[in-house]
């Protein structure tokens, strides 16, 4: 064996590859695509857990849609008003304020509250569950609890806690993406500070709501006749609060006699719940 | 160099049997490795078929070039291995490079997936039967697109299987990896029965 016989390929390929790694040098050179960096700067400011609530598959897609002008400064319900400002900041253009909003999932009808038509056995997830016949549940509109929510929520937020899925206020960032993801489309989101809720979305009228759920609203409409501020309507059988109206009074509370008006308060910041039906019904 | 000449009706039956018959991915397992972890959706699967079938068929035509007008020349023929993988690379580079520039809308489409395949096994795989099986100029580019093509096939058609697993409630030693396997398995089983069919 003679070393040139060694030599001689390794000459060839070493050569072949350094020409290789050449053009493809120059080629990067040559096809460069410009970047506004103002998608990059964005990017960094973006919270970057590319949860989607913004609807994008990413924080790194929505700085590139905010830098297009598909989407606004304060499209990341997540970083709320600090990002929205710096955001607004680095395109140049005003900032606007906006509410701070939480997951709310208007159903109060746990499994002791809420009867079931069969049980249910088969893969935990209630876009699987609501094949079958909707759930569970009697109630059309009730949650589910197999946690298809809670498997969406980016922030570990949202649990369920004796078959309804509880969003964790402390951790919710309200970016919506379980509210897209519910198949009962029974999760809202509503301004953070809102006191009442009407833990109930069953859109059946109030004989056969009596049936299916000790939680559920029978559209008896004594919240919406006692409202002071004229902020509860009952619209399609079940009743719901306009947050640009609600007071936070509690005459609605006061009134509801199915007690399934929520209310939460902030104690030392925290927001916490201080009525709840379970309080009252058990 | 001479090659047998190929008719028409032979060509087709070469690309048949490519697609089916020796599917890359149920017979001769090459590229399992994005089979198994880019096929749980099958838009995904669809969109990294469609990128290995470009790449393959660009590079069934350039590998085919260099083994039979560089290597053979200087007697080199065992090292189209290596030779083979860094034509393969430099030119999947160079094709990422070329569409973000030039065709954006085909780089989104498919850009994303071709840094996976720069040395991917099958695409080294159909350079490599090219050239083992003499094949011409034309049969190689035809080989390696059909080759593709079966890729792509096997990439859907198991994304839409993993796509019914995903409610299915198995036991929890067969949840996640081990039921893929399986399935994977399966229905390279049910691909073996092509195997029983002469295109002749």
């Amino acid at each position: 064996m003679k070393l040139t016989d060694v030599l001689f390929p390794v000459l060839i390929f070493g050569g072949g590859g350094a020409v290789f790694g050449l053009l493809l040098a120059l080629a990067s050179r040559l096809f460069r695509v410009r970047r506004d960096e103002r998608i990059d700067r964005i990017e960094a400011v973006l919270p970057g857990a590319n949860c989607g609530g913004c609807g994008r598959s990413g924080c790194a897609a929505l700085a590139a849609d905010i830098v297009a002008g598909r989407a606004g400064p304060g499209a990341c319900t997540v970083g709320g008003n600090p990002v929205a400002r710096r955001i607004s900041e680095i395109m140049g253009v005003p900032a606007v304020e906006q509410m701070r909003m939480r997951a709310q999932v208007m159903c109060s009808g746990t499994s002791e509250l809420a009867r079931k038509k069969y049980a249910y056995v088969g893969a935990k997830d209630c876009l699987a569950a609501v094949r079958m016949g909707g759930g569970d549940k009697l109630c059309p509109n009730g949650c589910i609890g197999l946690g298809t929510c809670v498997a969406t929520c980016k922030f570990k937020a949202i649990s369920v806690i004796r078959g309804v899925a509880v969003v964790d206020y402390k951790k919710c960032e309200g970016c919506g993406a379980c509210v897209r993801a519910c198949p009962k489309q029974i999760i809202r989101l509503i301004p953070y500070d809102s006191a009442h809720w009407v833990g109930c979305m069953s859109v059946e009228k109030g004989a056969i709501v009596r049936k299916q759920c000790d939680v559920g609203c029978i559209s008896c409409k004594k919240c919406e006749r006692n409202c002071p501020a004229g902020a509860i309507k009952v619209v399609n059988f079940v009743a719901s609060i306009d947050y640009t109206k609600c007071t936070g009074c509690g005459v609605c509370v006061e009134n509801c006699p199915r007690q399934i008006i929520w209310s939460s308060v902030r104690q030392n910041g925290e927001l916490v719940i201080t009525r709840k039906p379970a309080d009252t019904a058990e | 160099m001479t090659f047998a000449p190929i008719t028409v009706r032979g060509l087709f039956l070469l690309m048949l049997g490519a697609v089916l018959t020796e599917n890359f991915i149920f017979s001769k397992f090459y590229g399992c490795c994005p089979f198994l972890g880019v096929s749980d959706k099958p838009d995904k699967a669809l969109g990294m078929g469609m990128a290995v079938t470009f790449v393959m068929t660009v590079s069934g035509a350039v590998t085919w070039a260099v083994y039979y007008y560089v290597l053979v020349p200087l007697g080199l023929t065992y090292l189209r291995t290596v030779a083979f993988i860094l034509v393969i690379s430099v030119l999947v580079q160079f094709i990422e490079m070329f569409l973000r520039r030039f065709v954006p809308a085909l780089y989104s489409s498919l850009g994303i997936y071709l840094p996976l395949i720069t040395t991917n096994c099958a695409v080294l795989g159909a350079a490599l039967v090219n050239i083992q099986s003499g094949y011409g100029f034309v049969p190689s580019v035809c080989y390696g697109f059909a080759a593709g093509i079966g890729f792509t096939l096997a990439m859907v058609l198991f994304a839409g299987v993993r796509a019914k697993m995903e409610f299915a409630d198995p036991p929890r030693a067969f949840r996640g990896f081990p039921l893929t396997l399986i399935a994977a398995g399966l229905l390279a089983m049910i691909f073996s029965g092509f195997s029983g069919i002469s295109f002749g």
